[in-house]
């Protein structure tokens, strides 16, 4: 059954003052964070799981949320990751003979608010033309839209906010076979469960190190290359990550990055990142390989962009290697001498498609080329 | 890679007569990718014999040829012009077949024409069902179990390895036809000998069914540079088992993980690649194991198929467009989202809306015709509804399919015999949606109606929401005791107001009142291709119940809608979108702002960019009246749209909405037999006898007071729906009853029927002074066969003068005495000297629209007559404003095409009633013309009553 919109008993309110009416689903309750949207039409546990969108309050433009239920083993983390959820339909009636459950459980048990029955196409259209911005998710609450305000103006900015080592792994692990043939050094600032499975499946030993450890204690293992993750919140605060990216440079040891790893690399190559206006969050966004010439459709997840500027006044160590077909912005770039590249979209996917994959198997011939 | 330049000039063939599996989707491709090669400065030169299509119009190709779809015509066309490529994928089936036979004659080489869009090897292994197979599991994907057979004893060899129920696939055949499920060992010699017949390779599939399987379609497109995208997934409500044209379907795919989606993207992505190397459009069909999840391939189409008219429909994005830009070279990544203008067109719709495909099926016009539905496609069009949740796109539907339906159920048509629905269940037939949902509020559990009908639990879920919804409003008793945020919800959930005036048993009026007074009201929201993530140029909307209305009304006063035809079926079809489309950039010309509202997805008039702005919403009053009260027209245009349209003219009047062109009470005195026969009795001119009969007594008087043969027909109908010819009480008492049992709330009209006598017709355009007769039209075969069923030879080639002028005399008096101010269009009978009669004209009826000849004779005469109608009925123009040149040397013959192989136990014999699905324009130079002379001759051969 979908939700009941004759309930409607929950707010959602935007660091602007708009506030738009809805029906509480999941738990009860205040929750803020950046308000952000995902046009994908499939893959919503996943995103839901994914670490880089900790914290942030999340808009699903598909129309329906919940119809195919949640299965244990596709999730990106642990437990939901977003503070909140903002939809138009919410669906707990679903269908699929492997599922584990419905997404309201989902929801209720993990402890996150949703608000549904919203116009979610109206909300984009705002965050499109207005940009980024906090928001706030009351569920069956009592407080005046007054009061939510002062609690919404608590809220921290995105903006200069370090939040991967909040999602990080506590204590190092590892993945993989004794016996495979690589290994591979994961910092984890928020990393996806699928590209650790995209190392495992590629005949790697991955070991995976919370955000803060030092370079050193990661070379220790031994490892034939480094991986920076993908994770949330702005790079610009995060000093440690950047070290560790410049020693394994220094190092001239294969290092690859995804997302927060691509811009920590950019940035231990003297390029700064900046806040997008409103990011690229979703499964369809084109992407073309400079230096091939061919096109992948990616899935992406970032606020934060590297600044192609800065990239035309290093050409002389880095060159961009993918672009942004539909607003040219900078979706990878290499090191013209160093065996390091990384890249702004997710090519494990998970939710997307696996055009880019090919890229883990560029990694591999990296680490094959330097061992 | 850029455009390739030394393509100057290109032929693009159409896909002919309209017929089941192949309909005016290929007009709508066709026209796109005309318009996309000239945009690039391509000469473009177009082969179809249709002459309702857009694309054979001079609005959309340089050089048109109306001619026989055969390889003797393109060598006519490149003898006389200089064409470098020919691009053979938007005409169908049809158009692939002619190019790869022009192929095989070496037509291509001699003239040094290239095909472009597409790799013959790669039709050829998408045709020849083993050599996919195979091809497949060399992939490493998965296929039914199956064996090629090409003999009986090979196909019960292969039935009795794979064991039943199975599917036989005849090779090289369109629409599914031949093929079917067998269910049992005792139905499939029967079913073995049809698809061997129906293959011309006589090869068949023994395949296994997966019934109940999950179905997925997915629209691709690839460029040079071998990059591809999804353009769309498509889901099928109607599991494995019914041909994916007679399902209903979904966007974006309902119950799919991300997981299983990404395998089913991954497959169809390394199938394309693997199909030879063409740059273009293609369709994949998949089958998924609910269980398991596994998925297997069943089909390929290399080319742009019947689905990607309804894709780029349902996501924005031009399929057609871009493939022919693909066609000449361009890649993907050098190409714009046409949608957005700034984004780019390499990239993957996503939709933030449900689109619902729902076919619509004729039976009742193939008496005899099996109406179940299986592996063979039986519908003649469809609709498509787009909402903001499943059920919305879904009431949508229901209320597009011009049924008389107002929904889903809960409109006085509900079933309340469960055996009976029960059996409907099972045995899918065109109102299984209905059926479910009638089963549902009987209490029959999910589980029991999952088990018969196989489709997904998330959809019987869905319905059962429904019929909860109106539980719960059943404990309401007025309108006005309906909470706001219920009343809301109920509109959410696609409700009209008419259903739930029904379900309150209230009246209408109380309910659409109420709403009002609570401020619920549609609002118009975007369809995009990128859920608002861009900023969007193009003005194509859908209504739903939210917050935000982002449709801006402009301020141009001169602001006009054009209604459209709804579904095409027998009747009522291509011809009409043909008249929009032209009605349209008659009212641009002129400076209004032309507004479309239309819910068939295979129409040209529903193209993003033809109309200024596009309504894509059901022809039901209630939708209509909210565009209206939302965009304040100046008025409506109803002359374009055939009944479908002209039959709101009605409630347009009675609100006091202004009708451009002819008015509501002269349309009425001209459909209405008393009050049109007494205009004509004043007017002098003959009509045959007749009365209305309200009861079968009645009937009987009036029928021998006017003498047998007579025509007996329902008052109120389209396509000649339920009429007959009948010579004696005993026929006609039973005709009576069944059109009463039928058609409760009809009278019968009785007509005196003139034998042996000759019909012909006469379309013409009256701006209320002067009348031009636009052309006028003998039929071959007599009097008695539906005018849409008979060939029709423009000018006359038998009558007299006298006659004719007799008619076009006529066509002026009763233009001028309706105060036609637009298009009319007049029927004649020609009565013969048979037992004693005397020659005389007789006029049988009249049309205050246009009609399905008004195509036909624009194309004929070269003369562009429904630019001049429309000019005409706003009134900015006078006949006299116009110099309308006829330079056709000859005869021009309408010749219908029937689709009666897809119905193989029909009555195929003509009568009263149409059953043509389409139809081709031949020239012929003079009457000796051997084509011509062979339908003369057979003439009456089909007379039959």
């Amino acid at each position: 059954m979908t939700s009941d919109s004759a309930n409607q008993n929950a707010i959602l309110l935007l660091q602007d003052g708009t506030v738009f009416h809805g029906t509480a689903q999941g738990k009860s309750g205040i929750s803020t964070g950046e308000i952000c949207f995902n046009t994908g039409m499939t893959g919503y546990q996943e995103v839901f799981t994914d670490p880089s969108y900790f914290g942030q309050i999340m808009v699903t433009t598909n129309a329906h949320i919940g119809n195919y239920g949640v299965l244990d083993q596709e999730v990106e983390s642990e437990k939901i990751q977003i503070s909140g959820l903002v939809c138009k339909n919410f669906t707990f009636d679903y269908s699929r003979q492997m599922a584990s459950g419905d997404v309201k459980s989902f929801f209720e048990d993990q402890g996150v608010v949703v608000i549904s029955d919203v116009d979610t196409r109206a909300i984009v259209k705002h965050i499109r033309s207005k940009g980024a911005m906090n928001a706030l998710i009351a569920c069956n609450v009592d407080q005046s839209i007054d009061e939510l305000k002062a609690i919404l103006s608590e809220a921290p900015d995105m903006d200069g906010l370090e939040l991967a080592s909040k999602v990080s792994t506590k204590e190092a692990y590892l993945l993989g076979e004794d016996d495979a043939s690589f290994k591979v050094a994961v910092l984890d600032l928020g990393t996806k469960r699928n590209i650790l499975r995209c190392f495992t499946d590629r005949d790697c030993q991955v070991k995976v190190f919370p955000a803060k450890t030092s370079y050193e204690t990661v070379k220790a293992w031994g490892p034939d290359g480094f991986f920076i993750s993908n994770g949330p919140g702005d790079p610009a605060p995060m000093d440690y990550a950047v070290e560790f990216a410049k020693k394994a440079l220094d190092d001239k040891k294969p290092l690859f990055g995804i997302c927060l790893g691509h811009q920590i690399l950019a940035r231990a190559l003297g390029i700064p990142t900046y806040k997008m206006h409103h990011g690229h969050r979703g499964i369809n966004h084109p992407v073309q390989n400079v230096i091939t010439g061919k096109c992948e459709v990616t899935s992406q997840n970032h606020g934060f962009g590297v600044s192609p500027e800065a990239i035309d006044e290093h050409t002389e160590i880095v060159e961009v290697s993918h672009r942004n077909l539909n607003d040219n912005t900078v979706e990878g770039i290499r090191h013209k001498y160093l065996p390091a590249f990384s890249v702004q979209y997710h090519p494990e996917s998970s939710p997307g498609p696996h055009d880019s994959r090919y890229l883990f198997d560029q990694f591999i011939d990296l680490i094959k080329k330097h061992k | 890679m850029p455009k390739d330049t030394s393509i100057k000039s290109v032929l693009i063939i159409g896909s002919g007569p309209i017929i089941i599996g192949q309909a005016c989707e290929f007009d709508y491709s066709g026209s796109q990718a005309s318009r996309s090669l000239r945009e690039e400065g391509i000469e473009v030169s177009l082969i179809n014999s249709n002459p309702a299509t857009i694309m054979t119009d001079p609005v959309t190709a340089d050089h048109i040829y109306l001619l026989p779809l055969t390889v003797e015509s393109l060598e006519q066309i490149l003898q006389e012009r200089q064409i470098d490529a020919v691009l053979a994928t938007m005409g169908g089936q049809t158009a692939l077949n002619l190019a790869i036979d022009a192929g095989k004659q070496g037509l291509w080489e001699k003239y040094n024409v290239r095909l472009i869009g597409v790799d013959l090897e790669a039709i050829e292994l998408a045709e020849n069902r083993e050599a996919f197979r195979e091809h497949v599991v060399k992939l490493g994907q998965s296929v039914a179990p199956s064996h090629i057979a090409n003999s009986y004893l090979e196909g019960k060899e292969a039935a009795q390895d794979i064991g039943f129920p199975l599917v036989i696939r005849p090779s090289y055949t369109l629409g599914g036809y031949g093929g079917g499920f067998v269910m049992k060992e005792e139905e499939f010699d029967e079913a073995l000998r049809r698809g061997l017949n129906a293959s011309p390779t006589h090869e068949v599939l023994v395949e296994k069914a997966v019934l109940g399987w999950k179905e997925y379609e997915l629209e691709l497109l690839r460029d040079a540079n071998d990059n591809v995208v999804i353009i769309c997934t498509v889901e099928n409500l109607d599991p494995m088992g019914i041909h994916t044209g007679d399902s209903i379907t979904v966007a974006p795919a309902m119950t799919l993980s991300d997981t299983a989606y990404q395998k089913m993207r991954n497959d169809a992505i390394q199938l394309m690649r693997s199909m030879g190397n063409f740059a273009g459009g293609c369709n994949i069909q998949f089958s998924q194991n609910p269980e398991t999840e596994e998925l297997i391939c069943i089909e390929i189409n290399p080319r742009v198929s019947r689905s990607s008219a309804l894709a780029s429909k349902a996501t924005g994005y031009p399929i057609a467009k871009i493939a022919a830009k693909l066609a000449i070279g361009y890649t993907l990544d050098e190409l714009k989202n046409q949608i957005t203008k700034t984004t780019s067109a390499y990239f993957e719709p996503t939709l933030d809306y449900v689109i619902l495909k729902m076919p619509r099926w004729n039976f009742n016009k193939f008496k005899g015709a099996d109406p179940t539905l299986g592996l063979q496609m039986k519908s003649v069009g469809e609709v498509m509804a787009i909402g903001r949740s499943f059920q919305e796109a879904l009431q949508k539907a229901c209320q597009s399919l011009e049924n008389d339906r107002h929904g889903l159920g809960s409109d006085k048509k509900e079933w309340i015999k469960t055996d009976d629905i029960l059996e409907r269940l099972e045995k899918a037939s065109d109102d299984r949606i209905f059926r479910l949902k009638d089963a549902l509020r009987l209490g029959v559990p999910s589980k029991t109606i999952q088990k018969l009908t196989k489709i997904d639990p998330w959809y019987i879920k869905q319905i059962k929401g429904l019929v909860k919804l109106e539980d719960e409003l059943n404990k309401y008793n007025v309108p006005e005791d309906i909470p706001e945020t219920f009343f809301r919800k109920l509109k959410s959930a696609g409700y009209s107001d008419q259903q739930i005036a029904w379900i309150m048993r209230v009246e209408l009026d109380k309910v659409t009142a109420q709403r009002k007074k609570l401020g619920i009201k549609r609002v118009y929201k975007m369809v995009d291709t990128c859920a608002a993530e861009f900023e969007a140029q193009t003005p194509y909307y859908y209504s739903t119940f939210d917050q935000e209305n982002e449709s801006v009304v402009s301020d141009n006063p001169k602001k006009v809608i054009v209604l459209g035809s709804g579904p095409n079926r027998i009747g009522q079809g291509i011809e009409f979108d043909y008249c929009c489309v032209h009605g349209l950039l008659a009212l641009k010309e002129l400076g209004y702002e032309s507004i479309m509202v239309n819910c068939n997805p295979e129409t040209v008039s529903t193209d993003f960019d033809v109309a200024d702005k596009l309504y894509f919403e059901p022809v039901y009053w209630e939708h209509i009246k909210e565009i209206i009260d939302h965009e304040q027209p100046e008025g409506i245009i109803v002359q374009l749209g055939g009944q479908t349209a002209l039959k709101l003219a009605e409630k347009f009047h009675e609100k006091g909405i202004k009708i451009i062109g002819t008015q509501f009470e002269d349309m009425d005195l001209a459909e209405d037999r008393g009050s049109f026969s007494d205009l004509l009795k004043e007017l002098g001119i003959p009509y045959p006898k007749y009365g209305v009969a309200e009861t079968a007594d009645d009937a009987i008087e009036i029928a021998n007071r006017v003498s047998y043969p007579v025509l007996v027909r329902p008052s109120y109908v389209l396509g000649g729906q339920r009429m007959k010819i009948v010579i004696n009480d005993q026929e006609l008492e039973r005709q009576v009853l069944s059109i009463f049992k039928h058609m409760p709330d009809n009278k019968v009209l009785i007509d005196q029927f003139l034998e042996r006598a000759r019909e012909a017709e006469i379309d013409a355009i009256c701006d209320g002074e002067n009348v031009h007769i636009m052309g006028v039209m003998e039929h071959i075969e007599p009097a008695g066969i539906h005018s849409g069923d008979s060939s029709a030879v423009l000018p006359p080639y038998s009558l007299s003068d006298e006659v004719i002028q007799t008619m076009m005399d006529y066509t002026k008096k009763i233009a001028l005495a309706l105060n036609i101010k637009g298009l009319i269009n007049i029927q004649f009978a020609i009565s013969s000297t048979y037992k004693g009669q005397e020659e005389r004209v007789y006029v049988i009826e009249a049309n205050p629209r246009a009609s399905r000849t008004t195509p036909f004779i624009a194309k004929a005469y070269k003369v562009p007559y429904l630019n001049i109608a429309t000019k005409v009925m706003l009134g900015t123009h006078k006949l006299t404003d116009f110099e309308m040149i006829n330079d056709m040397d000859g005869y021009a013959i309408k010749v219908p095409v029937f689709s009666f192989n897809k119905f193989p136990n029909v009555d195929k014999r003509l009568g009263p009633e149409m059953k043509s699905t389409g139809e081709a324009i031949r020239f012929i130079k003079d009457l000796s013309d051997p084509f011509f002379r062979e339908m003369d001759n057979n003439r009456s051969r089909y007379l039959y009553n």
